[in-house]
Formats: C-alpha cells, structure tokens, sequence
C-alpha cells in the first residue's frame, strides 16, 4: 500500500480549504482554482508530489496533464522534493549593482552549493528580481524575504535558522 | 504645468504606525472618496477620472478613463475587476510598499472603479513572491468586508462587491495584462493576441479592466479633493504625483512620491531624493523606466519623469523604475544580466521571444568572459532586430511587449556603448576585470 498523501488533519485543512478557494469562481469555472490549489498542496506537503497534483486536478474537473502543465510553468512551483529551505539570490541588474554577486558567491561558499543546487537542508538558486531594488542586495527563503543584507545580517539570518 | 501645490498622497502614511488598518486609513478620511463617488451616476465617475487626467502606472500609460469606457454597458455578461500587482520588473518596485502601508486607498479605488464599471467581483492578483503584501491586503479585504464596504450592501447601497487575492507563483509574464487573465484562470501565462481588448472580452470571455496597484490607489484622491485638483497636480497631459523607484548606484535608493514635472537630475542628485552618487563617480546611464526601457546618458537627463517628456527620447517612463549606473559598471555585464532575465521570463509562445532571448544571453555571456569573436556584436544586434526592431518601440515580432522589452536594451546599450562590447572582443577580457560593478556597498 502507497502511503495516503495526507495526515487526517492535513486532509481536513485541504477539503475546508479547496472548498473556500472554489466559492471565489463561478460554478462553471472550477479550473480558475489552479493556482490557489496547487499553493494549497505545496504548503501541506513542500512540494506537488504526482498524486497531489492528480488529487487537486480532479477537485478541478480537469486533467493531471493539465495541472502538471500550469505547475511547470511557474518556477515557485516545486514538481521535485526540494531542501528544506528554498534560498532565492536575486542577482538583476540593481542587486548587483549592491554586490549580489558577491553575496551569492559567499553563499556558495557558506552553504556547501552551486547556485542551482540542493541538499537536504538547502536549496540555492538565483532568482530574477524580488521588487528589493530599492534595498538591495535581498534574498528569500521559502516565503521569508531579506534586504539591505550585509554579510553579518546573512551570517545571522542563516544562523537562525531550525 | 501643475497648478496645484504638490503634496505627497498615495505614500503620505507610509511608516505610520498600524498605516494599513481601517481605522487609521478611515482617521486620515479614507473612503470619504468612496462616499462622493457613490452620490454620482457610474457614467459621472468616469467623466471624473477622464477629467482628472489619470494616467495608468503600470507601465503604458494609458488614460484610465478612457480605458474604463471602454467597458460595453450592455454586455448581459458579468464584468471584472482585475487588479495587477505582479510588480516584476527589475528597477520597480513601489506597488509593494503601496500593499504594504496602505491596503485601504488600493481597495477604495476598487469599490469606486467596480461601481462605476458595473463589476460585482475583483481579483487582486499579486506577484507569488510577495507574502507580506498578501497577508496586508487580505487583512484590509476582511475589515472591509466586516464595515460593510466589499459584500452584499457597499456603504448600504444596494450593490454588491466580492473582492479576492489571487497570488501569482513566479511569472514576471503574468504582469502583462493578458497573461495575468490567463494565469487568473489557472493556466500558464501565455499572453493573449489583441485585438480583442480585456475590456471588451477579458477574464472567462467576460468585460474586464486590468489596472495596476498604484492608479487604482489614485482613484480616492480624484474624489475626495475633486478632478481639477488632481489634474492640477500634474501636466497637461498627465494628473496627479508619481512614485519612482530610484536604484543603483545612488547614495539613498528608494521610492519617492515626485511631481511629474521632476527631472531625472532631480531625482538622482536632489537632497530630498537620491542624494547623488558615492564620492569620486559619475553617471554613465540611466535606465528610466524599468528594465526594458532605453538607457539615457548622463547629458539627457534634465527631462521630466513624465510619459511624453520621456518619450521624446525614445524611451519609456514605464512603470516608474529608474536605475542608476555609474562610471566603473561594465555595461556588457549590466545587458547581460537584464537579457537574462527576459530569457528566463520568455513565456516561450512565440520562437522569435523564445528562441532570441537565450541567444543574446549567451552571445553577451561569451563576450563578457573574454571568449567573443569578431562579428558577435553585429550577431547581437541582428538577433535583437529579429525579436523587436528599434525603432520605433512597441512593433516588435511577437504577440506581447516581452520582446520589445527584452530587445529595447539591446539596442540601446548596443547604440551608446558599442565601443565597450567591441573592446571586451579585442581585449579577450572584460575591462573591468574582476570588479564590473565598481566597489560599492559592503560586498565590494
């Protein structure tokens, strides 16, 4: 027997809460729901594991190959178990103006990773742009977000953490 | 010329304590505006915001009014509000702050612009990344619903308001107008040909009007200080004040609330402003209106922030992203971090966008590791001619303005530096070696 996907409480949190994300569509709309539902099923389980995504596509009246086309377009979306921590380095053009380059090299170093690499602890990848340029350099974790980061500031964000 | 003294409105309560509640937006006369608009016929309330000379502040510039009459009023079909908060483009960034300290004036403009477009159910679709702002502006949406504003009776007239936050997951795409709708109906964001217009068949094939954050957070004002104030804040052309993101190598980056007729040299060098550069540099260009937007060199920029004073230069004001870049950047590195991120966000519906974005990315990279060739730059240009020709900005060879965006720099830099790329070429290195960006801030 597979394991279920969810624990009875997790089960109980997606019904209530898929059923308050279709109220806000039109009967005959369902599938507008996807990008809620798929945020929905991430936050339960970290990531969209196959049955999830096949779970959320029939609560929408839609196909898995649906719901699996919309989760690989969006790149917060994870379809691979990531590390536990989701660190994203904007690198655009006003971070690094701030150094974000240095600051992701220094992460590289600090973390053990290639910027695109995980572990089990991490996941660093550089991102395109976090609407920080005014406080740049700034950097994300999971949903988390830091600016006018210095290297005692990163030190002490990363120190931090569970 | 502005008529009216100016005075900052849509930031005046950013930092206050608890800003972004009802009652402290209701203390500073918050939905008073709501309350006006709400004694005029929805007819009127248009003619009010085309008075007001409003212009939209997510990027084009389009007069809001107009766009709003553009709404069929016969249409038996429902109609929507989609409001655009998926600020994704780098050097923008002020529609955060608007979520963040003042939910309330964002959520006022909505129950003005649905009542007056006949819109009985608005999304706010927000940039997934921005947790914070979603969490504020939920928060404002529930006191909303529980004083009686959003919900069955607006304000206890009989009309009835839904307001929902969708958040996006990670598309800068999904900031064009079509694509938002695309990804509000749960799929990928693949913009929309146009003609035909949201406004005429939008969100579920229904009338829809998408506007930005920041010009539905303007709509209050135009009611509770009356059209001709708001009009006499700005231009001829274009009412009211203007956030800009000021960033880059400046001393004190951010966002200001500026009179239109504000000069770049103002912004950037001003002591209320940008307080001018680090000691020993100088402005090499500037970008003016979020990344897409042609570079302007250090000698033009005593032009107004404003849509027409900058397009006279062949560029864009856009979403109000202006970018500071001084003598040590290498320019090279500088295009090839923005043309990566036009690649990365390419959609990839159409092969000229799709197939043109990563060429120039790795064409740039090459030449900025020292491994370019004689010909690349002309490679460069051809392949950015091929996505959007330049110019004139806004024809280029795809259905949406991600390609002119991603090509515009191209161009641009290409026709101010082009002595840089051919010496990264001839030299095999970059010339700024291992510090392309200057020593500047702590990481240097």
């Amino acid at each position: 027997m597979a394991e279920p996907l969810f624990t009875p409480e997790e089960q109980k949190k997606f019904d209530a809460e898929i059923a308050e994300i279709l109220s806000h569509y039109p009967a005959d709309r369902k599938s507008a729901a996807m990008l809620p539902a798929l945020r929905l099923l991430q936050e339960l389980k970290g990531w969209l594991p196959p049955e999830g995504l096949k779970l959320v596509a029939s609560r929408l009246g839609v196909t898995p190959e649906r719901a699996y086309e919309v989760a690989s377009f969006y790149v917060m979306y994870h379809l691979k178990k990531p590390g536990k921590y989701t660190v994203d380095v904007c690198t655009n053009l006003s971070c690094s103006l701030w150094g974000a380059e240095k600051m992701l090299a220094y992460l590289e170093q600090k973390l053990g990773l290639k910027a695109g690499e995980s572990n089990e602890r991490f996941f660093l990848r550089e991102t395109e742009c976090l609407a920080s340029c005014g406080t740049a350099p700034c950097l994300q974790i999971n949903e988390e977000h830091h600016e006018s980061l210095t290297k005692a500031k990163v030190d002490a964000i990363f120190d931090k953490l569970p | 010329m502005a008529t009216t003294a100016f005075e900052p409105i849509i930031s005046s309560a950013w930092g206050k304590p608890n800003s972004w509640t009802l009652d402290e937006y209701r203390k500073r006369g918050g939905y008073k505006g709501l309350e006006k608009a709400l004694e005029l016929t929805p007819a009127q309330i248009i003619d009010e915001v085309k008075k007001s000379n409003l212009r939209g502040r997510g990027g084009a510039g389009f007069p809001t009014g107009l766009k709003w009459s553009f709404v069929p009023k016969d249409s038996p079909k429902p109609k929507y509000l989609a409001v655009n908060g998926d600020e994704s483009e780098p050097g923008t960034f002020k529609d955060r702050y608007i979520l963040e300290n003042d939910p309330h004036m964002m959520l006022e403009g909505i129950a003005i612009a649905s009542y007056a477009l006949g819109v009985h159910t608005c999304y706010v679709y927000l940039r997934g990344e921005f947790k914070l702002q979603a969490e504020r502006a939920n928060a404002a949406i529930r006191e909303a619903y529980a004083a009686g504003i959003f919900g069955k009776k607006m304000l206890g007239k009989d009309y009835q308001l839904d307001c929902y936050v969708v958040r996006g997951a990670g598309a800068y795409i999904c900031g064009e107008e079509t694509a938002l709708l695309e990804s509000l109906e749960g799929k990928k964001g693949w913009p929309r040909l146009k003609p035909p217009f949201p406004a005429v068949v939008g969100l579920f094939g229904c009338p829809t009007v998408v506007n930005n954050v920041e010009t539905l957070a303007s709509v209050p004002h135009v009611f509770t200080r009356g059209s001709a104030w708001y009009a006499g804040l700005g231009t001829d052309k274009s009412g009211g004040t203007r956030l800009v993101c000021l960033s880059g190598t400046v001393n004190r980056p951010g966002v200001y609330e500026v009179p239109l007729h504000t000069t770049f040299t103002e912004l950037i060098f001003d002591d209320k402003y940008g307080r001018g550069l680090p000691a020993g540099r100088k402005v090499k260009a500037v970008i003016p209106g979020g990344s897409s937007a042609p570079i302007l060199s250090p000698d033009e920029l005593d032009i107004a922030m404003e849509f027409e004073a900058v397009k006279v230069k062949q560029t864009m004001a856009g979403s109000g992203g202006v970018i500071v870049m001084d003598d040590t950047t290498c320019m090279v590195r500088s295009l090839w971090r923005v043309a990566r991120f036009y690649a990365e966000e390419s959609c990839g519906q159409c092969t000229p966008c799709r197939e043109g974005t990563p060429w120039q990315t790795r064409l740039l990279r090459k030449i900025e590791e020292g491994r370019g060739e004689p010909g690349d730059v002309e490679i460069l240009s051809n392949v950015a001619s091929s996505i959007a020709p330049y110019p004139p900005i806004g024809l280029g060879n795809t259905i949406c303005a991600l390609g002119d965006a991603a090509a515009l720099p191209t161009h641009s830099f290409l026709m101010r530096f082009r002595d840089e790329f051919e010496a990264h070429i001839r030299e095999h290195r970059c010339p700024f070696g291992d510090k392309p960006w200057g020593a500047f801030g702590e990481w240097s």
